[in-house]
């Protein structure tokens, strides 16, 4: 083999796993439109269930997401900005639950926060139900995807030019300025793709919440659980509902995506 | 007056430094990069924590390591110019110098803002991004920034050398011009001699953690107390051994160099030695030239190694076969064919001659 021929090999190779990859990755999602005509797409919609599901989905993802973001990316600002004893092993274990099956996440909650578990005494007293309740789905989904934001926000915070945030200390203002004022601007491509993760990934949810809060409509009843209770009797239904789920997901995924792109543009100069 | 004293360890270094800039002087820290430069300026904002330490300005302790007192650097009032000048990037020019303006309307602090920029020439781009402004208009920006919230103490790192050939020449002589004006301490730092001269009222040269030299770049390029001193302002060093010692009044000092050639010095020595001569001290004469009729008693024969013209002189690197530099003008090169390889007299004065121990 000439030079020039072993030259032209590895870019080919590297092109052939791209499209084997693509192929695979892009086929079910492909398939889901292709199987699902949109006179049934219309008429999952109509359908109470598939709505009330959808509804679900939309506000616990909402108050997950929101929970994540609010006390996530303090807790990042802080994992990037300092070093102490213990730091890596603190950042392990937020990032365990990444690595965790779905399955054993359930359990864990129930263990944790379930009736029998070890502070179902203390829920119990304060009057807060978690299981089988719709606030059951919220911290099931806070569960399985603060880590996607907290990794994100994480090496977002890390990457902002540390001149920057002592520039802003020397011209007089204290650290919490320097987050809100600097740190978070200069960091917001970042956070928003850890939103996107994060969001995707609660919506997509469906081990831990079922175990932890049950498959009840209207209640705890997300899409993907509906999709799982209909897939048995009515495939075509839960094709339908698919195709809903990745249209929705994909439209807040490319819109955070956007309205991070707008605002972040020039702090990535 | 700003007065600052610390100590502290800069990774294998040994920083240990003493520093008094009154107000309205300009002080230039100097050194290699390595020797500690920047955390000086770093503590003394309070970006970083000395070992030990104490830092005043204008009556005010800002940090007292024995006292266990140290206040944040947002309740220093230092304004600092970043080597690579910190511009928020998320911020347009204006909000850049307003970001140091706090409790003022928006009005107002855009007002102020505009009129920093105004000062130094960059209002037009009071509107831009920095990321679309070139080297020289960040500088700017950067000082007025800086010098928005009428700081008590300003701290610039290596403010030049972000900055290409082209615009660090206007740069420095709008930075002298603005320094002249402040009225506050000035605390500068640079690995370039040249530009300390220029920039500080003072220059104090730091090698190994310790500040080895403080005074007029004049004095110490005239007596510099070191080699390290001598080579840093500019001269060149040549390494030797005492042959004769004089007495540093009438008998010269005979300096045998390593390599080969003996050099005459005014200045009292012992043992191992540097000699530093400035290049603008060395003239060159043909290699056949008498040397009757001249009062330099330096004359060795040397060969031309390289000839590069710097601004209206021509620098003319020597073998001694030890290196040597002399500047000539452009006119001795062609009157002497200086090319590599000609055979030259490099001659300067004993008096001109500085000895410092090895």
């Amino acid at each position: 083999m000439t030079a020039r021929l072993r030259g032209a090999c590895f870019p080919a190779l590297l092109f052939a796993a791209l499209a084997v990859a693509l192929a695979f990755l892009v086929l079910p999602v492909l398939a889901i439109f292709l199987e699902t005509s949109p006179a049934q797409l219309v008429d999952s919609l109509g359908d109470p269930s598939s709505r009330d599901a959808l509804r679900l989905s939309v506000i616990a993802t909402t108050i997950a997401v929101a929970i994540v973001v609010l006390v996530g990316t303090p807790v990042a600002w802080l994992l990037a900005t300092r070093r102490f004893r213990g730091r890596e092993l603190v950042v392990t274990l937020l990032e365990l639950p990444l690595v965790l099956p779905p399955a054993v996440a359930g359990i864990g909650l129930l263990a944790a926060l379930g009736p029998q578990g070890i502070l179902g005494g203390l829920l119990d007293q304060l009057g807060i139900r978690l299981v089988l309740e719709t606030a059951g789905v919220v911290v099931a989904l806070v569960f399985v995807s603060a880590p996607f934001h907290l990794r994100a926000a994480q090496s977002a915070f890390a990457a902002v030019d540390r001149s920057w945030l002592e520039a802003s200390r020397t011209l007089g203002a204290g650290e919490a300025r320097t987050f809100a004022r600097v740190a978070v601007p200069a960091a917001l491509p970042g956070l928003a793709a850890g939103v996107a993760l994060s969001w995707g990934r609660a919506l997509g949810e469906f081990g831990a919440t079922l175990m932890f809060a049950g498959s009840f409509r209207d209640i705890t009843q997300t899409v993907p659980l509906a999709i799982y209770d209909r897939f048995a009797t009515d495939f075509d239904g839960a094709l339908a509902l698919s195709a809903v789920l990745v249209v929705v997901s994909a439209a807040l995924l490319l819109s955070v995506k956007l309205l991070a792109r707008d605002h972040g543009a020039d702090a990535l100069r | 007056m700003l007065s600052a004293e610390l100590r502290t360890r800069v990774g294998a270094l040994e920083l240990e430094v003493a520093l008094e800039v009154p107000a309205g002087a300009c002080v230039a820290l100097a050194g290699p990069s390595g020797a500690g430069k920047t955390t000086v300026l770093r503590a003394v904002a309070g970006l970083v924590r000395p070992d030990a330490g104490r830092i005043a300005c204008g009556g005010e302790t800002w940090l007292d390591t024995a006292a266990g007192r140290s206040l944040p650097p947002e309740r220093r009032g230092c304004g600092y110019l970043f080597q690579d000048y910190a511009l928020f990037g998320h911020l347009s020019v204006w909000r850049n110098v307003a970001y140091g303006l706090r409790g003022l309307p928006r009005a107002q602090r855009r007002e102020r803002a505009l009129e920093l920029l105004e000062r130094f020439g960059v209002a037009a781009l009071a509107d831009r991004r920095p990321g679309s402004l070139s080297g020289g208009e960040r500088q700017r920006v950067a000082l007025a920034r800086a010098l928005a919230a009428r700081p008590r103490a300003l701290l610039l790192d290596e403010p030049l050398s972000a900055l290409d050939a082209r615009s660090r020449g206007r740069a420095a002589r709008e930075l002298v011009r603005l320094l002249r004006e402040l009225d506050v301490p000035v605390l500068l730092v640079t690995h370039d001699f040249a530009e300390a001269a220029s920039l500080g009222d003072e220059v104090a040269v730091l090698d190994g953690g310790r500040i080895v030299q403080q005074g007029t770049a004049a004095a110490l390029a005239a007596r510099p107390a070191s080699g390290f001193v001598a080579d840093f302002t500019g001269a060149a060093v040549l390494t030797g051994r005492v042959a004769v010692r004089g007495d540093g009044e009438g008998a010269l000092t005979v300096v045998a160099l390593d390599g080969g050639g003996e050099v005459r010095s005014t200045d009292a020595g012992e043992g191992p030695v540097a000699v530093a001569v400035h290049p603008w001290e060395v003239t060159l004469e043909p290699a056949a030239a008498p040397a009757s009729g001249s009062s330099a008693s330096n004359r060795l024969a040397a060969e031309v190694v390289s000839v590069t013209e710097v601004g209206n002189r021509v620098r003319v690197g020597l073998a001694l076969p030890q290196p040597l530099t002399a500047e000539v003008t452009r006119d001795s090169v062609r009157r002497l064919a200086l090319a590599p390889g000609t055979r030259v007299q490099a001659v300067w004065k004993a008096a001109a001659t500085r000895v410092t121990p090895h």
